[in-house]
């Protein structure tokens, strides 16, 4: 997005009074702080999550039970049959958290809450969020959801041990005090709700501040798209959560106040959770991706110096994305007796998501074409995004038949399809941004083959990792087991040397990223070069602690 | 010599004329014994794979293209250009008419498989077609529906799913008082060497060693071959789900629904299905086992298994008998 004249005041110094350490960091209002804290938040809960999804690789390389039995009899003391009953409880707890924690302590405050509060305000010429302090509370409701969560792994969740074993998606009677009467699931409802206000408030803190807070001359249509997935995502979450949280409030009813919401035998009915369950969940999909959808923009444009293709069909795509999102939730539902005609409407409607899909890849491609393309770190991961992203998105198109999916629903097919456009597609638009934005955050450079290497290692080990799970689905492996049938063992061990490839992939991150605060390589205002267009790129790196204490003017005579 | 021929034929009757089992590296579907599966099958390796396949190889290329024509070296100068009315055109039709051809063949597929046939209709519009002398189009017809089974009509079975169990009945198949036959289901584990034991000790049995891990269960559910199946499906406490990916069809067990379907297994055989929806801590211990066995033989297993001579009844589906090719419906040889 070119902007001719860009007139800003570089005479912040008198402003730039950064409060003392524990002001700063525990009672902050500056959207850059708190942009900062969510990123450390995530990367915690990241690790959290993928050591759980470590174990679930780790259990099933081999058939029979073997890890989880080895850790409940050194962790909880318990031996012979109750050791295994306990065992098969704790995998189930953890497939569980690792789904819960990975989507609302990991991807969402990264991509949203960090990624989110650090460039919307810089990228539309606002000085900081609308809401400061709302945006504390976001951010430290989230901490204590993670804390109540973490908590409940660690209260009874059955006779066969701590925490809940249900799934993430949280489908009574399993849920309900029939299949974990303990309090542990309670915890996780309690930390549900809490990570949801918090996403509600982060939400309206975003559209009030998209709505009303762009800098004199940026219209909508000139807004950058990340500023747009942003928006659209926190409408998302501002539509789609509150239904969330009616579900998981009837649930609690149901387990402690004698409510009947879900219980067949007081009249209610089980399908009705997963209906408004899905209801969020869907929407919660692309909450997950638009945010990336709109980094991976960015960087593509960047790194071919080119505008953006077809910057208005890439925004509305987004915007129709989010729109069709709302009506296409049963397709996650087909096999539990829905009248057939409505899977056939589910079937329709879910397949027209594909067309503007569709458009951004075609538009992200449109992009590099004619570009004078540089292969620099933000830019591997966008291109592994796009390539990545589309295997996933036409398992999609297979998934949304519902002749077909009823092969394949429950299966690793499903786990494949929704690794490879969440764990490889928002992961990697997540590391694209890391990479693409992590000098102007923290104003020193990272070391660009370390970045490299972390990319390769963890481009080819999701790949080993998630496209066995094809196979695996299509033979007829469910989810969720702890012990598999021994047809499935060779897909499964090569699914785990992918986990494996990772790993060493993820320390070599940590590394980079260690490497890059030991060294202090000083970063400069805009190391991209003319490709870097939008407003962040005009403040030092790292920004001012106040930044446009007069507001940047846009004026846009050359047009997209 | 006519003791080797009786080994000879006891051995080829005991290997089953079919098994649908995991096999360790493949790479596609479990071989399809129904239509339903069959149709499945044809929808996705024939026709959407091919087009998803096409898709990802398109982008991909593009992709390169773009890296190795307008990289940095190749193309020192970008262009500016952000705009192309004509392509974004394409872009949006052409995805969109690739849908509604998958869409084509997506609608069939599921209400074929979704609606359970009604029997009568098929008989009346069977009988019409050789009453008016349309042979092409009876061979078209049968090939999706079944004449010489809609006559026999349907055999009942409901599949409840209990932590962790299935509890199959046939409401149809009653004794003398009328009581339909039901029996529990249940896993049969191979974890240690008393498993072993504790299997043969309860059922006199001796063929634990040849019971596939993870699949095998200790009274199968058994149905005849060539028959119109009606399955229902029921959850006693949580949700499950029966599946048999052979057979194409999964349907979830709900408390307080009853979920219904239908197949028919041409191929006598014996297959396997696992739980698919996540039901608590012994959920990947509850499998599924159809053996699918010729009408004569379930009956008599049907009147062992009312008898309560559950062992005996086992024993009468261990080998199963071959079906002659000329009692198989005409219209799948």
């Amino acid at each position: 997005m070119p902007m001719d004249e860009i007139a800003l005041d570089h005479h912040h110094d008198d402003h730039d009074h950064k409060p003392g350490f524990f002001k700063r960091w525990f009672l902050s209002t500056n959207h850059k702080d708190i942009g900062t804290l969510y990123l450390i938040f995530a990367m915690i809960a990241g690790i959290i999550g993928y050591t759980l999804s470590g174990l679930i690789r780790w259990e099933l390389a081999e058939p029979g039970i073997g890890p989880m039995l080895w850790i409940v009899e050194h962790l909880q003391g318990v031996q012979g049959d109750v050791a295994i009953t306990h065992a098969k409880h704790f995998y189930n707890t953890v497939i569980t958290y690792h789904g819960l924690i990975m989507i609302f302590f990991m991807v969402m405050p990264a991509l949203i809450g960090g990624f989110g509060n650090w460039f919307v305000p810089l990228m539309i010429g606002a000085p900081d969020m609308a809401f400061p302090r709302m945006n504390n509370i976001s951010f430290w409701l989230t901490v204590a959801a993670f804390i109540l969560a973490c908590i409940s792994m660690a209260v009874p969740g059955t006779s066969a041990g701590n925490g809940f074993g249900g799934g993430w998606v949280l489908y009574p009677p399993l849920s309900s005090t029939t299949g974990h009467p303990g309090p542990a699931m309670d915890l996780v409802i309690l930390s549900l709700h809490t990570a949801g206000i918090a996403s509600i408030l982060g939400a309206i803190n975003f559209i009030v501040t998209i709505l009303n807070m762009r800098a004199p001359g940026m219209t909508m249509h000139k807004m950058p798209l990340f500023a747009w997935g942003v928006l659209v995502t926190a409408v998302l979450l501002l539509l789609s959560l509150p239904v969330l949280a009616g579900a998981l409030t009837m649930l609690l009813t149901d387990r402690n106040f004698g409510s009947q919401f879900f219980n067949p035998a007081g009249g209610g009915d089980p399908v009705m959770f997963q209906h408004l369950f899905w209801f969020f969940g869907h929407p919660e999909v692309y909450i997950m991706i638009l945010p990336a959808f709109g980094i991976v923009s960015h960087i593509v444009s960047t790194f071919s110096k080119k505008p953006i293709f077809g910057y208005l069909g890439m925004a509305y795509a987004m915007v129709s994305i989010g729109v069709i999102g709302f009506v296409v939730w049963a397709h996650h539902m087909y096999t539990v007796g829905m009248n057939v005609d409505l899977k056939a409407y589910f079937i329709a409607a879910t397949m027209v998501i594909a067309v503007p899909t569709g458009i951004k890849i075609f538009s992200w491609i449109a992009t590099m074409w004619g570009g004078s393309i540089e292969f620099k770190v933000p830019m591997l991961w966008a291109i592994g995004f796009i390539f990545l992203f589309t295997v996933g998105g036409v398992t999609g198109v297979v998934l949304a038949n519902a002749g077909i999916d009823h092969a394949l629903h429950d299966t690793y097919y499903v786990v494949a399809h929704f690794h490879y456009v969440l764990s490889l597609g928002a992961v990697f638009g997540l590391f694209a941004g890391w990479y693409y934005w992590f000098e102007k955050m923290f104003g020193i450079k990272y070391n660009g083959f370390l970045g490299g290497l972390h990319f390769w290692l963890m481009f080819v080990g999701s790949n080993v990792l998630f496209f066995p799970q094809h196979f695996l689905g299509l033979q007829g492996m469910p989810r969720r087991y702890i012990d598999y049938a021994d047809g499935f063992h060779t897909w499964h061990y090569v699914s785990s040397i992918g986990y494996a490839i990772t790993l060493v992939g993820t320390l070599v991150f940590f590394i980079g990223l260690a490497e890059a605060m030991i060294r202090r390589r000083k970063g400069v205002a805009n190391p991209w070069g003319e490709g870097a267009t939008t407003l962040e790129w005009t403040l030092s790196s790292p920004p001012p602690f106040h930044q446009y204490n007069e507001l940047p003017h846009v004026t846009n005579k050359g047009g997209h | 010599m006519r003791h080797f021929f009786a080994a000879l034929c006891a051995s080829l009757l005991a290997a089953p004329a079919f098994a649908a089992i995991p096999h360790d590296g493949a790479l596609g579907f479990q071989p399809a014994a129904t239509r339903i599966a069959e149709r499945i099958h044809f929808f996705h390796n024939d026709y959407v794979l091919w087009i998803i396949t096409a898709i990802t190889i398109f982008v991909s290329a593009l992709l390169v293209w773009v890296m190795v024509r307008y990289n940095r070296k190749s193309n020192p100068v970008s262009r500016k250009f952000s705009h192309n009315s004509l392509i974004e055109v394409i872009w949006t039709i052409v995805p969109a008419l690739i849908l509604v051809a998958i869409a084509g063949l997506s609608f069939p597929n599921l209400y074929y498989q979704d609606v359970v046939p009604n029997l009568d209709k098929i008989k009346t519009e069977s009988a019409e077609l050789i009453a008016d002398g349309k042979s092409a189009e009876y061979e078209r017809y049968t090939k999706n529906y079944f004449p010489d089974a809609a006559e026999q009509g349907f055999i009942n079975v409901k599949a409840q799913g209990n932590q962790w169990n299935w509890t199959y009945s046939y409401p149809d198949i009653v004794d003398a008082d009328g009581v339909p036959l039901e029996f529990v289901s249940n896993a049969v584990h191979k974890g240690t060497p008393e498993d072993k034991q504790k299997y043969e000790a309860s059922t006199g049995r001796t063929n634990y060693d040849s019971l596939p891990r993870n699949l095998a269960v200790d009274y199968p559910m058994v149905i005849p071959a060539g028959r119109y199946i009606r399955y229902y499906t029921a959850a006693a406490d949580v949700i499950h789900s029966w599946t048999v990916p052979a057979f194409g069809v999964k349907t979830d067990a709900v408390p307080g629904r009853l979920n219904e379907g239908w197949f028919l297994v041409d191929e006598p055989g014996i297959y396997y299905g696992q739980c698919s929806e996540l039901c608590g801590i012994d959920h990947a211990y509850m499998p599924i086992e159809v053996r699918v066995v010729p009408q004569a033989q379930f009956d008599r297993w049907a009147q062992l298994m009312l008898a309560g001579d559950y062992e005996g009844a086992y024993s009468s589906v261990l080998t199963i008998a071959a079906i002659e090719p000329s009692t198989k419906l005409a219209a799948n040889n």
